[in-house]
């Protein structure tokens, strides 16, 4: 299990670097807007908990806005909070560079930080260019679908991209690149799921463009850096296990 | 030196490859169930737990 070995060390090393740069880089900005965007939410909540008991159209169309943590488990603002978006961007980061790492195995050729980068900003394209492009980064008490049909358009958008960026990369024929620009934008014709209509944000809209810079520049950095590292580590691994044998 | 028949150098490359895809599909599928919790888990405490990096990512969320 050698090269199972070397992706899940490389991933891990990575996972835990790309991790607590980007977290650091969130808690400067998204984090920031988040609990900003909070205060509107929890105010929308208390004005429609005042107007429950009359049937109003905005006591109505509140429904649509899902409410954070009712009566859940969740963790306490501030350190707690910090340590768990911490622990859950470290994850995702080994998660997305195990992922990396894998097809960069499976393709089968030789790989360096240049390669890595390259792996990375696909990455990039794959899980926030494509899917912001009809649902994009949201702050809490944004109206939208439901949650099960938009994961299931963001989940096909990712893999169609993917695809769709590997033909092009990888086969550089005429059938692969129109069959790739037909997956990269039949997500776009389908379109994501609507939010119900009618509805607005509770956050400002300056607040929301803020957020979504602020998410595209933490995650275009997120994916640099995995695709570096990745590409990097990985590529010694392999260069060692060929000297070896 | 030992001369191995060509026939048993090309299973024993082809056995090679097949675990090597096997270890790099086994990591692939790894990945993407971390994700796949962190990310898209419709358990409350998970969400919860993740809510930050959720907005953060794009990934859809309440």
């Amino acid at each position: 299990m050698s090269l199972f070995r070397s992706i899940v060390f490389t991933a891990v090393l990575t996972g835990i670097i790309v991790g607590c740069a980007a977290s650091v880089f969130q808690f400067l900005g998204t984090s920031q807007l988040i609990a900003e965007a909070e205060v509107y939410e929890n105010a929308g909540q208390a004005k429609e908990a005042q107007v429950a008991g009359s049937p109003s159209p905005d006591a109505h169309a509140g429904q649509a806005v899902r409410h954070h943590n009712d009566g859940e488990w969740k963790p306490a603002d501030g350190f707690e909070r910090m340590a768990f978006t911490l622990a859950a961007n470290v994850l995702t980061a080994i998660g997305y560079a195990l992922i990396l790492c894998a097809l960069i195995s499976l393709r089968g050729k030789p790989v360096t930080w240049r390669q890595g980068l390259l792996w990375g900003l696909a990455g990039f394209a794959c899980v926030m260019l494509a899917p912001m492009i009809g649902l994009p980064p949201e702050l809490p008490g944004t109206p939208s679908a439901p949650l099960a049909d938009r994961q299931i358009w963001w989940i096909g958008t990712a893999l169609a991209t993917a695809t769709g960026i590997g033909l092009i990369a990888f086969q550089r024929r005429l059938w692969a690149i129109v069959l790739a620009g037909a997956l990269i934008v039949a997500p776009h014709v389908i379109g994501a799921p609507p939010a119900p209509e009618g509805m607005h944000a509770l956050a400002p809209d300056a607040l929301e463009h803020k957020f979504i810079a602020a998410a595209l520049v933490t995650s275009l950095l997120f994916w640099v850096l995995l695709g570096l590292l990745s590409g990097m580590i990985y590529g010694r691994f392999e260069h060692a296990g060929q000297q070896a044998t | 030196m030992s001369i191995l028949p060509s026939s048993t150098i090309t299973a024993a490359g082809a056995a090679a490859s097949t675990s090597k895809v096997l270890q790099a599909t086994l990591a692939l599928c790894l990945g993407l169930l971390i994700v796949g919790i962190v990310g898209f888990s419709h358990i409350e405490a998970v969400h919860n737990a993740a809510h930050d990096t959720r907005h953060a990512n794009a990934f859809p969320c309440h």
